[in-house]
């Protein structure tokens, strides 16, 4: 198979600051990437050396098995939708789609029935005349869509171009693009700091955090096994158990990770490759699907325990803040965890 | 309720002025608007009107026979010769400037950040500190016969390209100082700082995204400067040639100490009421800039320059 984009021990810096910081991937061609991370992680520097817009410090970046290092953006084939989506204020929404057709010299029919095609496949047909400000956000998103689509490139990159969406609306372009990607075949690189959006998207999801990639994975790998600390908090909740209680439960000082929907609370004998602990109910929050219990342990850290509320006659918990709890798990439940990103 | 007897009077006002949002709209506006109408609107008209009023040439006196006489008068060639002269300045004028500022003004809106861009702003606007009439006299030393301008075309080899230039009908004159070309440079230098600021101020609220979305679509630089960069400035520039248009078609006083003799507008507004005595067709002679920037303006406005503001 082919790669989409290659990065070799790439870094980024600006001043003293390490905005990307040795950072390896292999994005496949045709594939959902995204890249996860909280703001400030690197992930869209990463975006940005993609496109251009910035240039590495060291390492490569191949796209398409081309050295990419040092060329500008106009002479690469990938195409960018912009997070504040960056519409040509002063030109229709035709004009707007057909500019990376006009710089590149297509004839003015040819230009506009392409336009007006990729409008149509972004539900748009008919907004031609329109200009920019005379749209809403979720329209503005779709056009953004199509001017960098209609330049049919082999990549495209998406920086949080939902993150001004409504949820509804986002919801639904999620979607819509999830569907327009498998439709094109083409590489789709999308960054976000939304995991929910990262995992319902996603082929492979890259995890950053300050300029590093702790874990490359399936979106199902990711919050199953995840490899740090860090991804395991970040991607979804979880309980980090450390140190002599972590000896207690699991035979080993390694950190592991428990999910706090794999906890229940112990009812009959403790069963064969089952672990448990005791603590007090400290607070309970009711989240309509799921219940949320956090129970303080003996040595002070909290651990949360999820349970969905798929009995529908239960109406009340059953249990009362202040309580004494003891809750079980699976041995097979407990993912262990290297402390920091992993060194290449 | 009897709390609002309690309150001290300023306390009533300002309740007062808050549920009567009008009634502290006008508080505010009413000052200026008096200040506006009266002294600035009411003196302009009533100067408009006496361009109706009819002079004398023998007696020297003007009577209140209104009479169109003054208005047909500014066609008469001698008349009407001041006007082309000052245009054709005035329009030129805001075409070298723009020229010369845009490079000015982008700089300073995309490369430059703090200290370099107060810098910045301090070296454009410093010029207007000193009195603009104090900055035409030097002028006129600078590009005196003899002077420095003089000196260093001199020292260049130039001089048989200047004697050329100086040659050119409409364009040269005896000397530097007293030719329609240094006329020209020295209202470029004056107005300069005005095309500069609001071509800054449009090029300053450009985003960055925008152009890298241009060069993200395959636009080489030259083609994101003509088809994003240049559309975009055209609000500032707009702004910026209304300055340098206006500033041009009103001075008289640059006129007067550089460039060859002949009146300008200005200039011959100064000598039909003061010298002459002839208010009627000084009033007549000052609606003819009010006429030539309304056209400018609907000029402007034609070419969508304030559609982007």
């Amino acid at each position: 198979m082919t790669l989409a984009v290659q990065f070799t021990h790439v870094s980024r810096q600006f001043g003293e600051v390490k905005a990307v910081d040795r950072v390896s991937i292999d994005i496949q061609d045709g594939e959902f990437f995204s890249m996860l991370g909280p703001s400030g992680s690197g992930k869209t520097t990463c975006l940005r050396l993609i496109a251009g817009f910035e240039q590495p410090s060291a390492g490569s970046i191949r796209i398409h098995g081309e050295e990419a290092a040092g060329l500008p953006p106009y002479q690469r084939d990938v195409n960018t939708v912009f997070q504040d989506y960056a519409l040509f204020p002063h030109m229709n929404v035709r004009d707007n789609v057909a500019y990376g057709l006009k710089v590149k010299g297509v004839g003015k029919t040819e230009r506009l029935n392409r336009a007006e095609e990729a409008l149509a496949m972004v539900a748009l047909g008919g907004y031609g005349e329109r200009k920019p400000v005379q749209l809403s956000g979720g329209q503005r998103q779709r056009v953004a869509l199509a001017r960098a689509l209609v330049n049919r490139p082999r990549v495209l990159l998406l920086d949080e171009p939902l993150g001004a969406l409504d949820l509804k609306l986002r919801e639904q372009m999620q979607s819509e693009l999830k569907k327009l990607q498998r439709q094109l075949g083409i590489t789709f690189i999308f960054v976000t700091h939304d995991q929910t959006e990262a995992l319902s998207m996603s082929d492979r999801v890259a995890v950053f955090n300050k300029g590093r990639i702790e874990q490359v994975d399936t979106p199902r790998n990711l919050y199953m096994k995840p490899a740090t600390a860090f991804v395991a908090e970040f991607v979804g909740t979880s309980n980090v158990i450390r140190g002599e209680l972590a000896q207690r439960l699991s035979g080993s000082t390694q950190p592991f990770s428990i999910r706090p929907e794999h906890v229940r609370f112990a009812e009959g004998p403790l069963g064969a490759g089952e672990v448990e602990i005791s603590g007090l109910l400290h607070d309970i929050q009711y989240q309509g699907s799921a219940t949320r219990y956090e129970l303080k342990l003996e040595n002070g850290q909290a651990l949360n325990i999820s349970q969905a509320n798929n009995q529908w006659l239960d109406i009340s918990s059953g249990h009362q803040v202040g309580q004494s709890i003891t809750a079980r798990w699976a041995r097979e439940a407990m993912t262990p965890l290297t402390d920091s990103a992993g060194e290449v | 309720m009897s709390l609002a007897i309690s309150h001290p009077p300023m306390r009533r006002f300002s309740n007062l002025l808050y549920r009567k949002p009008d009634l502290y709209l006008a508080m505010l506006l009413v000052p200026p608007l008096i200040w506006f109408g009266a002294i600035y609107l009411g003196s302009l008209l009533t100067l408009l009107w006496q361009g109706f009023y009819t002079f004398d040439d023998f007696t020297m006196a003007v009577t209140p026979d209104l009479t169109l006489a003054n208005f047909a008068a500014l066609f008469q060639p001698s008349n009407f010769d001041i006007i082309v002269r000052t245009l054709s300045m005035a329009i030129v004028v805001s075409i070298a400037s723009a020229i010369v500022a845009f490079p000015i003004a982008y700089y300073m809106a995309r490369y430059t950040t703090g200290k370099t861009k107060a810098f910045f702003y301090i070296a454009v606007m410093m010029p207007m500190w000193a009195s603009y009439i104090v900055k035409a006299y030097a002028w006129t030393l600078l590009l005196a016969k003899g002077g420095v301008a003089q000196w260093f075309v001199q020292h260049l080899g130039l001089e048989p390209v200047l004697q050329f230039v100086l040659g050119v009908p409409g364009v040269g004159g005896s000397t530097l100082s007293t030719s329609h070309l240094g006329r020209f440079m020295v209202f470029v230098y004056i107005w300069l700082p005005f095309m500069i600021l609001p071509i800054q101020a449009s090029l300053e609220r450009l985003p960055p995204s925008l152009l890298q979305a241009s060069a993200d679509l395959g636009a080489k630089p030259r083609q994101t400067f003509m088809q994003v960069i240049l559309p975009l400035s055209v609000p500032g520039i707009a702004a910026g040639s209304i300055f340098t248009f206006s500033l041009t078609l009103g001075d008289f006083i640059v006129p007067q100490l550089v460039g060859p003799p002949g009146y300008f507008v200005g200039g011959m507004v100064y000598a039909q009421q003061g010298a002459i005595g002839n208010m009627p067709m000084a009033a007549a002679f000052t609606l003819v800039p009010i006429v030539l920037i309304a056209v400018y303006l609907s000029i402007v406005k034609r070419l969508g320059a304030f559609d982007a503001l």
